[in-house]
């Protein structure tokens, strides 16, 4: 570093004598187009034809702008589209790069050059100046005297920002009890997803698995997804025997035939998979395991929480229904749930 | 000569005038026109990034000319028949149209999708770039933390972009996002709510997704990139070490022409690039996925790279951590992916800030280092890369253990184990590896290079014939900086403070195993004895005892 500037501190840096002087920058290497105007001409019309190819790539790209029109139900014209306009872009664009690199590369002057640094630091001067404005800004205001001003513009500047963040309030409603209760009420049909036709318990064979919704979600106009992200219902019959339910909750199955919440308790991807000979069900977002005949604890990956069962019942029709809503809170888990 | 400088002063001369006159562009000109550049191929990773991102502005903005962010239900009636009749937003229906029925509309998306995970790419190559040759150090600490927010920015992005078809994928990834912030003590169900407008995923997330993607996150992205190379220009670029390279000075090539052409031509290479990968390679083919619907889900379901460390950590949680406090529920398998995560980041951003306590190398530094020539550093990055890339392979272990026939569970437990110890086990290689390859460089520079040649002496012994190193590639191997570990000390009251014994412990960490440089003295004793083309026999016995 040369004097005027300072010398910092090394720390724990301990200098070393190095064994020889630094023989400054490598000596430059000729190239063939430095020394022989024919290699410079060769190269010359190298870059040329380089920029000619991306002339081309441009009017392939358009070519293919115009060759392809879109055809209703006719996917090969899109792709041959996309592909012989992106083919086309991607030559006019690596026409240019290769030939302006090639130009550089070639032509231009190779000779490594260095110039000087300097310390980011201004110099002790510049630094003396700085400060005398500071004081002097710092004095014509007042800003340091007037200790009331000073300290009310603190307070302003504390409490101007605060409307911002209010007036966000209204981005959504207040939570309120919704994360607990879902369409689900007593007497409620199981019902097909997506059709909404109601599931019979005598169609329900052992072994088969059934994605249910409840009843009328299908025909609602609105907040139908939000209802379907909470209410969405795996229906599995299993052999009686292979149950291992909660004596609390004997009844809230028919004849094998249970009902569990598809919304993992994890971060709330549907629970799609299921096991038959194993009775797990599975959820592909992040693995996930819950034992359908052990009330669906989790026997493997990230979730808690086992999934909520939907206790059902059969009507006088031998259609499946909900005996009520779930009694534990559906899907991701959250602070005051169990309030 | 006069004839051209006169025949030039019609339009260009007259325009360049105008300029002047108003903008005094000849200053600018005179300033920047030759500021001189170093060369490497891995100063490009930066420029990579940096040319993404004006592709992924110039193919967004085409492609808001048709998209349309709205949740409100239509039928679709496009050029893709299998979805032709179905119930979709028209967010969806818009980004079909675009994909079918707008030509040029799919290599617009293409592009703009293959842009956005280049962009992160090359970003991230460009940070591990610039930890391992320690181009973070002061004066540019803070230019680090910048880079460190463009990454973060570039996640946030491509996230925001990600969302906004509202397929089925796309939709899913929004759960998670749910579900996570659901689980965020006091606050989660709340910031869910606003940011849902209401229950998911409600008829807003999209459009609002959509003003923070084309507005917001690439306003802050630009703003970052306009700090970042102002920077550079302050700081000047680094280099790496060589002959006549030192911390005061810049070696390379002169930007007017060198790097107008390199630099410019690199542009139109990573565009074309793109552009050929875009018609060639589909990538996110939503028409596959079908509309969002919250019960159906696919199996084998991944985000886009840069999230896959996130999801990953969401699956890697043990279950079963839950915590209840007076009934109130702490979901740890959330919650710790989220605080280990956060945590990771933190300590990325902090990194400089904390290698600069332990050495209090208040020097400005723009010689690079070798990553050999900082071993602790070195290894501790490869901990992280290794400990990221755990986390993203967690994000794929169902892909794993179907494509291997292995157990989706005893993939699972293995990458558990493997987050642990993989970043034990790679530090530790790697500094064992840096150390091995700076005793290599101090053979090289004590007894030159191995020629492969043996020559047998009167006395009957063999040796290998040893060739010295050039002076250029001598100055390579012995131009970095020897750190030594610190005691503590008793400051002025007579006190070893806590901070001070934590310091001297960290500095035995990083830098009680080090390879000093060749020093003059061993040099010459090695060179003592024998002509530089002779035999390394010798030397080999004294250096050892050096070391001793």
């Amino acid at each position: 570093m040369s004097d005027i500037e300072k010398s910092y501190s090394p720390g724990l840096a301990k200098d070393i004598q190095k064994p020889i002087k630094d023989p400054g920058i490598e000596p430059h290497r000729v190239r063939m187009t430095d020394k022989s105007e024919k290699h410079a001409k060769t190269a010359e019309k190298q870059i040329a034809a380089m920029f000619g190819v991306s002339v081309l790539g441009a009017i392939i790209a358009v070519w293919g702008f115009f060759a392809f029109p879109i055809i209703d139900g006719d996917l090969s014209a899109t792709r041959n589209n996309a592909l012989w306009m992106g083919l086309g872009m991607a030559l006019s664009m690596l026409g240019i790069g290769f030939g302006a690199v090639h130009w550089a590369k070639t032509l231009m002057p190779d000779n490594e050059v260095s110039e000087m640094r300097h310390q980011a630091r201004s110099s002790d001067e510049t630094r003396a100046q700085a400060l005398e404005i500071v004081k002097l800004a710092d004095g014509e205001s007042g800003f340091t005297r007037r200790k009331l001003i000073r300290r009310s513009m603190y307070g302003a500047i504390a409490f101007f920002p605060i409307p911002a963040i209010i007036i966000f309030g209204d981005l959504g409603p207040v939570v309120g009890d919704t994360l607990r209760h879902t369409m689900w009420k007593p007497g409620t049909r199981l019902t097909k997803d997506p059709t909404g036709i109601p599931i019979k318990a005598s169609d329900v064979t052992i072994g088969s698995v059934f994605h249910v919704i409840p009843e009328g979600l299908s025909e609602m106009e609105e907040h139908k997804l939000e209802e379907k992200a909470k209410a969405a219902v795996l229906l599995v019959r299993v052999n009686p025997s292979d149950l291992n339910e909660d004596p609390a909750k004997a009844d809230w199955s028919y004849q094998g035939i249970v009902a569990y919440s598809k919304i993992c308790t994890h971060v709330g991807c549907p629970v799609a998979l299921y096991e038959q000979h194993t009775h797990h069900l599975l959820c592909p977002c992040h693995q996930s395991t819950f034992d359908l005949a052990n009330h669906c604890e989790v026997v493997f990956g990230p979730a808690s929480r086992p999934l909520p069962q939907l206790p059902i019942a059969v009507d006088a029709e031998g259609y499946l229904i909900a005996q009520s809503d779930f009694l534990d809170p559906v899907g991701p888990s959250f602070w005051d749930m169990r309030k | 000569m006069t004839n051209t400088t006169e025949k030039k002063s019609g339009f260009v001369g007259n325009t360049a005038n105008y300029l002047d006159e108003r903008l005094s562009v000849a200053g600018v000109l005179k300033g920047f026109g030759r500021k001189v550049f170093p060369d490497h191929w891995s100063f490009m990773l930066g420029e990579v990034a940096l040319y993404s991102f004006v592709i992924l502005v110039l193919s967004g903005t085409f492609l808001t000319f048709f998209y349309q962010p709205s949740m409100a239900e239509v039928h679709y009636d496009g050029s893709y028949a299998p979805l032709k009749g179905a119930q979709m937003s028209i967010a969806y229906a818009s980004s079909l149209d675009i994909s079918f029925d707008i030509r040029g509309g799919l290599i617009m998306r293409q592009v703009h999708h293959w842009a956005a995970l280049l962009f992160v790419a090359a970003a991230g190559l460009h940070m591990l770039r610039v930890f391992f040759t320690g181009a973070f150090r002061k004066p540019r600490e803070l230019n680090w933390v910048v880079g460190f927010l463009l990454f973060v920015m570039g996640m946030a992005a491509g996230f925001t972009g990600y969302s906004l078809p509202d397929d089925l994928l796309s939709g899913n990834g929004l759960r998670i996002i749910d579900g996570m912030i659901k689980g965020i003590p006091l606050i989660g169900p709340a910031i869910s709510s606003g940011f849902f407008g209401g229950e998911f995923p409600g008829t807003e997330v999209v459009a609002r997704l959509y003003s923070l993607h084309i507005m917001i996150v690439p306003a802050l992205i630009i703003v970052l990139i306009g700090v970042h190379l102002m920077m550079v220009i302050i700081h000047k670029h680094t280099h790496y070490s060589g002959p006549g390279r030192t911390d005061d000075n810049v070696v390379g090539y002169p930007l007017a022409p060198v790097y107008v052409a390199k630099a410019g031509g690199f542009f139109f290479l990573v565009f074309g690039v793109i552009a050929a990968i875009s018609a060639t390679f589909t990538i996110n083919p939503i028409w596959n996925y079908g509309p969002y619907d919250p019960s159906p889900v696919s199996a084998g379901t991944q985000p886009d790279w840069y999230i896959g460390w996130l999801d990953g950590a969401l699956r890697l949680a043990p279950s079963g951590w839950d915590i209840s406090v007076f009934g109130f529920v702490i979901p740890m398998g959330v919650m710790v992916p989220l605080v280990v995560s956060l945590v990771f980041l933190a300590l990325v951003a902090a990194y400089p800030f904390i290698e600069n306590w332990v050495t209090k190398d208040k020097r400005e530094h723009h010689v690079l280092d070798r990553p050999r020539n900082n071993p602790t550093r070195t290894a501790i990055g490869a901990a992280g890369v290794t400990f990221y890339g755990v986390l993203w392979a967690g994000a794929s272990t169902d892909l794993i253990a179907t494509n291997f026939q292995m157990s989706l569970n005893q993939v699972l437990v293995a990458m558990q184990i493997l987050l642990i110890i993989g970043p034990v086990i790679a530090y530790w290689v790697t500094k064992r590896a840096c150390l091995s390859l700076q005793r290599k460089d101090r053979e090289m520079v004590l007894h030159g290079r191995e020629t492969g040649r043996i020559v047998r002496l009167p006395h009957g012994e063999f040796i290998e014939v040893h060739e010295p190193v050039d002076e250029y590639e001598l100055w390579k191997l012995v131009d970095y900086k020897n750190y030594e570990p610190i005691l503590a000390r008793p400051d002025e009251n007579g006190k070893i403070t806590i901070g001070n014994r934590l310091r001297s412990a960290v500095s035995r960490i990083y830098f009680e195993d080090r390879i000093a440089p060749v020093s003059k003295a061993e040099y010459e004793l090695a060179h003592a004895d024998h002509a530089p083309a002779a035999v390394s026999e010798k030397p080999k016995k004294k250096q050892k005892s050096i070391k001793a």
